[in-house]
């Protein structure tokens, strides 16, 4: 975790968003619309809802040498399908307290409320997550370290 | 599969921080990618015919386009692939503008991963699977929730198209709140003369099935074909046979009973029919009030009535109708004024809601039409109107402004003067909103022609003084304290939903917001439809608005049931979720979390049971595929595998 030899600044992290269609899929391109700079290591994957968000996506992403995951949705009460995204925020709360038991550290996974009218929140969303993977540093690559294929038929 | 990749330049948008012909050649190397060019413009006609050409000649069997956002142009790519001959799901578009060109200047950054962008889509191609839309018949029938203005509007609309509607109204006559009002702003139109008529026509119209005093019991079904359980209430009145000729609330014992239809300022029998020009005019036997229900005797109507119409034993009664499409228009209710202390709303009987004094304000109500005080009955030489009571307030969780206030203030104010010219009218107001047509003009005639006196600020505190009641506030121009004394207070109670609203959404599966508006589909481009398709709303209860607006949008929404109507089969979304029967264990997690009802048991020959997915009422939103535990179900375009090569593509 304070390898931050290992990890100049300058240095481009993979960082993996998936972004629910309607909600913050739509504010990252309001983000984009009103030309709101931001860092460039981040990847976006869309998918309908966060409730469509399957944990072991994040879970894969991160033992394959994502170096963060980041999930954003619709606000609570908005989601496009109702619910979806009460769903999702359970699910997120019960796979932050699992990654430390596989040996990922908490900070590399974030989920957030997005709505497609807040391009300025997506902004600062990108960047603070962005800055607190570049300080966490590239990860330590549990991929290398475990047979990934034979650990993922855990799941 | 033999892919065909286009990089949009979108003139100087993208091709200015990312260099689009190294993205192109790039993509040249990813698996199956046989054909990869750069384009100015990818969405322009010649740009399409590009693609298309391509499709031809490298004989290409999906497309993946690197341009703008896919919420922008997915649809336009996908028809232009459809056109050359591909399935239209055998597209992916990488958004290389809005996530990528525009959030950067680093061209080589951008450009890395623009390449990144691209690789992800090509290899979610790679799984993608044609997709075909299946085509299920319309029901053309509709239902309105809800009998007044905009429900009657909605369903007159619909029923001049030919269409066969069925009305659901909670109490037992239609009208709403419109039918209580006295006179409507600007214009002073009486209400009832411009409602009565639509009333009458709802009842005459063949093409309209009424019931009245009915609620929605449950909901079934999908755009298109609905099942609908209505409840019909028990009225202890036989409809077919009354006549509605009133000797029985004439003769009813009970004659102390709440008058609803007059906000509790008069009283009524127990057997009633709420005002002369209800529709249905049918009396109703109220069970909390009546004798005999209440004592186990009496049944003076029964004795009464020329067509031995009352039924003592009647009970509710469940009818199922099927519609193809719904319209919402439960309207409003009023804030509970009682909440504020201070003004003694409930509690003196001179502070009086808005909508009470309507009801003096009105020939038909209990004072047949002149204002006098509920208290002595004397007429009042001074009144008050406080506006914002629940509006613009978030101390009482009604912080938004219910629209109607001012406006009905300034028309109150405006027939006081005239009924009792030598009354003075104050009126204590915020900010005064009046932005409709000849509104502004209509409160300053109140101010400038009838002399109501208007003063912005808040009164604090409202208390009695022999029979009269002192008004204490502050008017924040002047900066002075005010004290007013006055006979009557009348509370401009603000709007909210109607009660019960948030369990018909339910039912509806529609979503609502904090305060249990409807939520509309989309604030400013879908203001009519809902999530759920096939539902529209009308009115107040997708959120505050007055007369002119409310059967705006009960035209809009018969329209819109008019434009589905107009085709005989609905077109499906084939992005919905579909159950491998082999992988399905039975567990029925997906039936429990799926947000539609989407989803429902089957029975195989071997007496297994598996989840099915009815492809028209799925919206697509993948709960289900998240949810399964051994991914038996599987979102169409959004699969595990779809979504995991994405993964793959960055982290591999």
């Amino acid at each position: 975790m304070k390898s931050e030899a290992a990890s100049t600044p300058e240095q481009e992290l993979r960082i993996v968003g998936f972004l629910c269609n309607w909600c913050s899929y739509g504010g990252a391109d309001t983000a984009g619309i009103c030309r709101f700079k931001q860092p460039t290591d981040l990847r976006i994957i869309r998918i309908p809802c966060t409730g469509r968000m399957d944990p072991l996506f994040a879970v894969k992403a991160l033992i394959y040498g994502a170096d963060g995951v980041l999930v954003s949705g619709c606000h609570p009460k908005d989601c496009h399908y109702a619910v979806g995204n009460y769903y999702a925020r359970r699910r997120m709360e019960v796979l932050k307290r699992f990654l430390p038991f596989i040996g990922i550290d908490t900070g590399r996974f974030r989920y957030s409320w997005v709505s497609a009218s807040e391009g300025q929140l997506w902004q600062q969303v990108v960047k603070e997550f962005s800055e607190q993977i570049h300080r966490l540093g590239a990860n330590p690559g549990l991929h290398e370290k475990i047979d990934v294929e034979a650990s993922l038929f855990l799941f | 599969m033999r892919i065909g990749v286009f990089v949009c330049r979108c003139g100087t948008n993208i091709a200015n921080t990312v260099d689009t012909e190294a993205v192109a050649n790039k993509a040249l190397e990813y698996p199956d990618v046989t054909h990869a060019t750069d384009y100015m413009y990818t969405c322009s006609e010649p740009g399409q015919q590009e693609i298309q050409q391509a499709i031809k000649e490298h004989a290409l069997q999906g497309i993946v386009v690197a341009a703008c956002s896919p919420r922008m142009h997915e649809a336009t790519f996908r028809r232009a692939v459809e056109k050359a001959g591909l399935n239209r799901y055998m597209f992916e578009q990488a958004n290389i503008r809005e996530h990528c060109s525009w959030i950067s200047s680093d061209i080589e950054a951008n450009t890395r991963k623009a390449m990144d962008l691209v690789r992800m889509s090509v290899e979610k191609l790679r799984f993608n699977q044609p997709l075909f839309s299946s085509y299920v018949p319309i029901n053309k029938r509709v239902l309105v929730i809800g009998g007044g203005v905009a429900g009657i509007q909605a369903a007159l609309d619909c029923a001049e198209g030919g269409l066969d509607v069925v009305m659901v109204e909670r109490e037992s006559t239609i009208g709403g709140k419109m039918a209580k009002l006295d006179k409507t702003f600007p214009t002073i139109d009486c209400s009832s003369c411009i409602l009565g008529p639509k009333m009458v026509d709802v009842a005459q119209n063949d093409n309209i099935h009424l019931y009245a005093y009915s609620e929605i019991d449950s909901v079934s079904g999908y755009i298109g074909n609905f099942k609908v359980g209505i409840r019909k209430k028990a009225t202890y009145v036989d409809w077919d046979a009354c006549t509605g000729c009133g000797l029985c609330t004439e003769k009813c014992p009970a004659k102390k009973c709440y008058d609803r239809f007059n906000e509790g300022l008069g009283t009524t029998t127990a057997i009633n029919i709420p005002f002369p020009q209800a529709i249905p005019k049918k009396a109703c036997i109220d069970a909390d009030y009546c004798r005999y229900f209440t004592k186990g005797k009496c049944k003076v109507c029964q004795k009464l009535c020329p067509t031995s119409a009352i039924r003592f034993e009647m009970e509710d009664e469940i009818v199922t109708e099927e519609v193809g499409a719904i319209v919402v228009a439960t309207g409003y209710d009023l804030f509970d004024d009682s909440v504020y202390g201070e003004y003694g709303g409930g509690h003196y009987p001179d502070v009086i809601s808005a909508m009470q004094y309507e009801r003096l304000l009105s020939a038909a109500g209990p004072t047949g039409g002149h204002i006098r005080r509920p208290s002595d009955g004397k007429a009042p030489k001074d009144i008050v109107w406080l506006s914002c009571i629940g509006s613009r307030d978030a101390s009482v969780g009604r912080p938004y402004c219910s629209g109607i206030c001012c406006m009905y203030i300034a028309k109150q104010a405006t027939m006081t003067r005239d009924h009792l010219p030598d009354c003075n009218c104050y009126v204590s107001y915020m900010d005064i909103r009046a932005p409709g047509k000849n509104y502004d003009e209509f409160v300053r005639r109140a101010q400038e022609e009838y002399g109501v006196q208007y003063f912005r600020g808040r009164v604090g505190k409202i208390y009695p003084k022999g029979d009269r009641l002192i008004v204490q506030g502050a008017d924040t121009l002047l900066g002075i304290q005010i004290e007013i004394e006055a006979d009557l207070v009348v509370l401009a109670t603000g709007i909210e939903p109607s009660d019960g609203a948030r369990g018909l959404a339910e039912k509806l599966r529609i979503s609502y917001d904090d305060y249990g508006f409807y939520m509309e589909s989309h604030p400013k481009l879908r203001p009519v439809e809902t999530n759920t398709a096939g539902v529209y709303l009308s009115g107040v209860c997708q959120g505050p608005k007055d007369i002119p607006a409310s059967v705006g949008q009960g035209s809009a929404a018969a329209a819109k049931v008019q434009a589905l109507f107009s085709r005989d089969t609905i077109e499906t979304d084939p992005q919905v979720a579909n159950v491998k029967e082999i992988a399905c264990i039975g567990c029925g997690k997906c039936i429990d979390v799926c947000p539609f009802g989407a989803i429902q048991w089957k029975t195989l020959r071997d007496g297994s049971q598996k989840a099915q997915v009815l492809e028209t009422v799925c919206q697509g939103c993948g709960l289900c595929n998240a949810t399964c535990p051994p991914k038996a179900i599987q979102l169409q375009h959004c699969t595990d595998d779809q979504i995991l090569a994405e993964v793959n593509a960055l982290c591999g």
